[in-house]
């Protein structure tokens, strides 16, 4: 099993974070992993993505243009990785904030509501932690134990007391996703 | 995976500094540059004064941080800096000088793309710097190439071992890429740092203050008398010698039926084992070599496989510099190709496949 995944957004919207939490909850789960962020200009005040590897195997390239997974959450990233998916691949998106739907046929198309639904929770913190659930939804590479474990390494301990609301979040991103042709 | 091994997630130089901190490491000295600036940072934050007792120290320059190592290493102290490209094009006089006079120490260039200030974004441009000199005079560095986060940890204790064996400068030739991502890495326990009795007795040429029983110890590389600079300049030439005789390291990948040889280093050769494996799923037999020291280089190895293989490409992030190690190895043996880019940019490996077979299969058809 190797899933190469990239995650691409705003920077704020915890793009780096929801990479680091679940490279670190899949090394918890005995894979090899690897974490390649965009740093720079890029990042400072623009777009950020990460390139997130979790793997049975020894991991080779961890820069990679193609991709298993995209998940989305701005359109500038839609723009620029919707053609990175591999064919028969996955594109998860939250729809707030879209106006260029992706058009592919030859992949599975899902949104999350992740941004309404964070705002539901009145977290916006767990936005990350919603669309990181509606992915573990349709690839359940990691068990919750495991994701628990992740947190907990992830988070500074000062932030330990949120991790239980972390995983409600999880919980209600694998609750939401729906494939995009059932998106009103 | 038992239960006593520590592995944690981690930068790549944060690894680097976790290794120097854990390999008894005695004083860091350096000046914050994008994309290295989490060493500084990672030492920062771990209190090492109180875990080890080691210095940390934030210098106010770049020429500053190299003759504060200059001075640790003159009184047998484990010393490192760490910068990127502009800051290790300041340090060159003080690493020449360190070669002058013998002085062991550990560098790292976490490289990013130029010249001047270029980009912040991953290069492999300071090859010739790294290895072909950079100060002036007649010296050699050994040149570490880590490929991998755990070898950034690794390489921080085998770079001093190898610093001190040899009484050399080693440069930890990293890039953007390797440094700024994550990946696991298993670490090993606390080495304690030397006591000042212990360097007294393991190294009787440091300026640890001079007792009756020897002479004065002095740390210069000026000798106005050619003659005795020739001297001295051989003796470097032989140790030299000794580290291309002992010390060549590498990684072949899939090479013993290689048709075709990928030569790569650093990140370049992880977006090239990737190449390799989808040329492979296509069925081109394609091998991987990858120098993981580069001075010395393993010249040796390179002769051998380019009388097996039919054709090699060597993908480097510059214009091609590592190629002409590789071309001085082959001797003429086999058809050598650079496939590099430039400025900051990272090659993707379908790209570098493609040139592999644009190179050396499809135009087969017409030869």
């Amino acid at each position: 099993m190797t899933e190469e995944i990239i995650i691409a957004g705003f920077g704020g919207q915890g793009i780096l974070s929801m990479g680091k939490i679940l490279a670190y909850a899949g090394m918890m789960q005995s894979k090899e992993v690897s974490w390649f962020p965009s740093y720079g200009p890029e990042m400072r005040g623009g777009t950020a993505n990460v390139t997130v590897i979790i793997s049975d195997e020894r991991i080779s390239s961890p820069i990679l243009n193609q991709f298993d997974t995209a998940i989305i959450l701005n359109q500038q990233s839609m723009d620029k990785f919707e053609n990175s998916v591999k064919k028969g691949g996955l594109l998860i998106y939250d729809p707030n904030g879209i106006t260029h739907h992706p058009v592919r046929t030859d992949i599975d198309i899902y949104t999350v509501d992740a941004a309404y639904e964070s705002s539901r929770m009145k977290s916006s913190k767990v936005f990350n932690m919603v669309v990181l659930g509606a992915f573990l939804k349709l690839k359940p590479l990691i068990d919750p134990e495991h994701m628990h474990q992740g947190l907990e390494k992830s988070l500074p301990v000062r932030h330990h007391n949120m991790i239980a609301e972390n995983e409600r979040a999880i919980e209600k991103g694998k609750e939401i996703i729906i494939p995009k042709h059932l998106l009103n | 995976m038992s239960k006593t091994k520590d592995i944690r997630l981690m930068k790549g130089n944060e690894a680097f500094a976790e290794g120097i901190i854990r390999a008894g490491c005695d004083g860091y000295f350096g000046y914050p540059i994008t994309p290295q600036s989490e060493v500084l940072e990672y030492l920062s934050v771990q209190k090492t004064k109180e875990r080890t007792g080691m210095i940390v120290l934030q210098a106010e320059s770049e020429i500053a941080s190299i003759h504060m190592v200059y001075g640790g290493a003159a009184c047998g102290k484990r010393v490192v800096t760490s910068s990127s490209s502009p800051g290790i094009s300041l340090m060159q006089e003080g690493i020449s000088f360190m070669a002058g006079t013998e002085l062991p120490c550990l560098l790292m260039n976490v490289v990013r793309g130029g010249p001047g200030l270029g980009t912040i974004q991953p290069s492999q441009s300071d090859y010739f710097q790294a290895v072909k000199g950079g100060g002036h005079g007649d010296y050699k560095m050994i040149v570490l190439a880590p490929a991998s986060v755990q070898e950034m940890y690794d390489f921080a204790k085998l770079g001093f071992d190898l610093a001190f064996k040899y009484r050399i400068q080693v440069m930890i030739l990293s890039d953007g890429a390797i440094g700024q991502m994550m990946e696991k890495v298993e670490l090993d326990e606390q080495i304690p740092r030397l006591t000042d009795a212990e360097i007294i007795k393991k190294y009787p040429w440091a300026t640890t203050g001079k007792t009756a029983d020897r002479e004065r110890n002095i740390i210069t590389s000026l000798d106005l008398n050619p003659v005795k600079q020739e001297i001295m300049n051989r003796k470097f030439q032989e140790k030299f010698k000794r580290v291309e005789e002992n010390e060549v390291r590498f990684e072949s990948i899939h090479c013993d039926d290689a048709e075709y040889l990928f030569v790569a280093y650093g990140s370049s050769a992880r977006v090239c084992e990737k190449a390799m494996q989808l040329g492979r799923d296509k069925g081109i037999k394609i091998g991987l070599l990858r120098p993981i020291t580069l001075f010395p280089f393993p010249y040796e190895e390179v002769a051998r496989l380019a009388k097996q293989v039919e054709g090699i490409l060597t993908v480097e992030m510059s214009a091609g510099q590592m190629i002409e190690d590789v071309r001085l190895g082959a001797n003429g043996a086999v058809h050598i190709e650079h496939y590099g880019r430039l400025g900051g940019i990272i090659p993707a490996p379908s790209e570098v496949l493609n040139v592999l077979e644009e190179n050396f299969i499809k135009s087969k058809v017409y030869a």
